[in-house]
């Protein structure tokens, strides 16, 4: 195993997809020269040239839509919104088109495309650019929407994303690109999408999440968990929000009858909210006690970083969730 | 590049006798492409008439008076290797494109025989083997889709050529510009035409444009010639587009304002009577463009010849009604197939079919 930063992972996985297959072009705001904002394409420009690494114009519904439209005839576009803040103008084209068309055209025509950039607060950044916005995603058929926490999984993933024949929304962390993890180094390491992990087995409680709540919030809780707590906790990351992989969740519910829901973005219709619904209505026989929800304050992000934390789920509130959920 | 940016009007539209030794196609052409026009006039006209008969619901919107553009541009291109995109005002489009009427006739009546299987309706017709990729709902919406269909044509060094149609309520459209913008950065091989039938729905271009001359807006703007045509004259249309076709494989992205006038409402809810005159609709159906072909042709075009070729399009359009009235309606199943390549059981299924089935016997064993 390497270890490597998320960004740098990623990065593997856009050289060796673009490397195997000429189709898969790279375009987006300040992707090429500059190597994109958070410099997850360097050295692409350099190795593909500008052919393939397409620095756009600051238009995200048009060269979101140009994407689709160059996937619906062929090619393998990766478009990089630089916040999926910034996705919000081009949800025309994602939703309206990219999701629609193979079913629209009654199967003619397919859109293999990948939407990537980073979701959630980045830090300090206000209420315009600090959204975790998948569940406007998750909500419309027709999208994949996969949510990485690890640099393993983001470029098996990514890989996987490249390759498939329909649209994937690719939620990236701008707290994560300088995460280190291990990646394997098999020559094509690639993950099926729509397949949750187990990535800490427990007995006592269910703790499921997406994204970087998983290592910002959720790995800094297991230790107090476990060591003071004496608790024994299931860690599931869901990896993929759509679609959901429910039987992994069920199935862990089934041997902990308990469970904690930790995600990002704000609680309303969120996919806490939709997870929860799923485990209420197959699992709710197996349940102990409520599901606890931690979730984004319902407030848009103010400037203040003590405000900030706040409003961030963090590991205090998941070891108070988990211990309410255990009527401890 | 300078010069050829330069937004022009053009106005060679001739009425009145042509020689058939002037127009760069052969006669049996000629006939097949007024065909295509009387085919479009007829079957909407058919069409009209079922939506009100209640034969099928939803959006409706009729071409009636706009042939000439379609069959004119699209008979500039090379079918199959060309990518056509349109609006929702797309049934005639369809005819063009190798859709039988019977087949756009059964998408029409929702049925399983229809051309997207009863999924896509009047707004939403595609073919795969001609390269028309619809049949789009949103207004401007499909502009960056086909720039991306000219893109991928650069990208590969194809030679393809896209063709994106829209209504003149589009140029107003964020997509517009910021298509428009690649399109000439790029030097994409795309040639946009606006139908401007001088009504989004029910206001006018005078009413929604600070600049109504719609072909004045792309040239220094976008470095892509805008130029004004006669939509309502088949032969200018095909010149111009042949044309703009010609600069778009060369890399010189085009900007086609085609003038012309649809007769009936923007959709079958909209009698047209609150924001243009009688006296309007009349002046433009005096410039009927399948009567200026006859015109233009009188002996090829000859009482007998039209007389024949109206019974046999006649039988056509009554088969296609025959057909979709035969056809049956899609399957339930059908509802969960092509949303995505492996749809898989998304537990949210349940709530109508209740599909999903978690495996108790495993829940049982994990209990124990």
């Amino acid at each position: 195993m390497a270890i490597l930063t998320m960004r740098e992972a990623l990065n593997q996985a856009l050289f060796e997809e673009m490397e195997r297959d000429e189709r898969v072009f790279l375009m987006g705001e300040e992707v090429a020269l500059y190597h994109g904002a958070y410099k997850v394409s360097m050295g692409l420009l350099e190795k593909f040239g500008e052919k393939r690494v397409v620095d756009s114009p600051i238009t995200e519904n048009s060269f979101v839509g140009l994407g689709v439209g160059a996937a619906n005839v062929g090619l393998r576009p990766i478009i990089e919104v630089m916040t999926f803040n910034f996705s919000i103008l081009a949800l025309d084209q994602i939703i309206n088109n990219a999701a629609k068309l193979r079913y629209m055209s009654g199967g003619q025509f397919e859109c293999p495309i990948v939407i990537r950039g980073p979701n959630g607060a980045g830090g300090a950044l206000a209420a315009q650019h600090s959204q975790a916005l998948e569940a406007q995603y998750v909500h419309c058929p027709g999208l994949k929407v996969v949510m990485p926490s690890t640099p393993g999984d983001a470029k098996g993933l990514l890989k996987a994303a490249i390759r498939d024949p329909d649209p994937v929304i690719f939620m990236e962390s701008e707290k994560l690109y300088n995460y280190k993890g291990e990646v394997p180094e098999e020559e094509d390491y690639i993950l099926p999408i729509g397949k949750a992990e187990v990535k800490h087995s427990g007995s006592d409680v269910t703790i499921v999440t997406y994204g970087r709540m998983y290592t910002h919030a959720i790995l800094p809780a297991l230790e107090r968990l476990e060591g003071e707590e004496g608790l024994s906790v299931e860690v599931i990351d869901m990896r993929t929000l759509a679609p959901l992989d429910l039987d992994t969740v069920l199935e862990s519910v089934a041997k902990t009858n308990r469970m904690v829901l930790v995600e990002e973005s704000w609680p309303k219709a969120s996919v806490g909210a939709w997870i929860s619904e799923q485990v209420y209505r197959y699992g709710f026989d197996l349940l102990d006690a409520p599901i606890e929800r931690v979730s984004h304050l319902d407030v848009p992000m103010p400037y203040a970083a003590n405000l900030e934390a706040e409003i961030i789920p963090g590991p205090e509130s998941v070891v108070d969730a988990v211990r309410k959920v255990c009527y401890l | 590049m300078a010069t050829k940016s330069n937004s022009t009007k053009t106005s060679s539209s001739k009425k009145g006798k042509m020689n058939l030794k002037d127009i760069p196609f052969s006669k049996e052409r000629l006939i097949e492409l007024f065909r295509q026009m009387l085919l479009g006039r007829r079957f909407e006209e058919k069409c009209g008439q079922q939506y009100q008969m209640k034969k099928f619901s939803g959006f409706c919107h009729l071409y009636i008076g706009q042939e000439a553009v379609a069959v004119g541009s699209i008979a500039a291109l090379e079918i199959g290797k060309d990518y056509v995109f349109t609006t929702y005002r797309d049934h005639v489009h369809a005819l063009i494109l190798g859709i039988s009427a019977k087949e756009v006739m059964a998408e029409l009546f929702m049925k399983r025989t229809g051309s997207s299987h009863g999924k896509g309706g009047s707004m939403h017709f595609y073919n795969g083997k001609t390269r028309f990729m619809g049949g789009n709902g949103i207004v401007g919406g499909h502009t960056p889709l086909a720039t991306g269909a000219a893109f991928a044509s650069k990208y590969r060094g194809d030679g393809a050529v896209a063709l994106c149609y829209m209504g003149d309520a589009a140029v107003n459209q964020g997509t517009f510009h910021e298509s428009l913008n690649m399109a000439g950065l790029w030097g994409l091989p795309i040639v946009y035409i606006v139908e401007n039938n001088i009504y989004g729905m029910g206001t006018s271009t005078e009413r929604s444009c600070a600049q109504p001359e719609l072909w004045k807006r792309t040239g220094d703007a976008y470095n892509i010639p805008g130029r004004q045509v006669n939509g309502m004259d088949m032969l200018e249309v095909y010149e111009a587009t042949r044309q703009a076709v010609e600069d778009a494989r060369n890399g010189q992205p085009v900007f086609l304002e085609m003038l012309c006038y649809r007769y009936r409402g923007h959709s079958m809810s909209d009698p047209a009577t609150t924001y243009r005159t009688k006296d309007e609709v009349g002046q433009w159906r005096m410039k009927d463009p399948i009567e200026r072909l006859k015109e233009q042709f009188p002996t090829v075009f000859t009482e007998s010849m039209v007389k024949d070729m109206e019974e046999e399009i006649k039988q056509e359009v009554a088969d296609s009604i025959k057909f979709a009235e035969d056809s049956e309606l899609p399957e339930l199943s059908d509802i969960w197939t092509d949303v995505c390549v492996d749809y898989p059981g998304y537990p949210g299924r349940e709530a109508s079919d209740n599909k999903y089935e978690f495996p108790y016997e495993q829940l049982e064993n994990a209990k124990k």
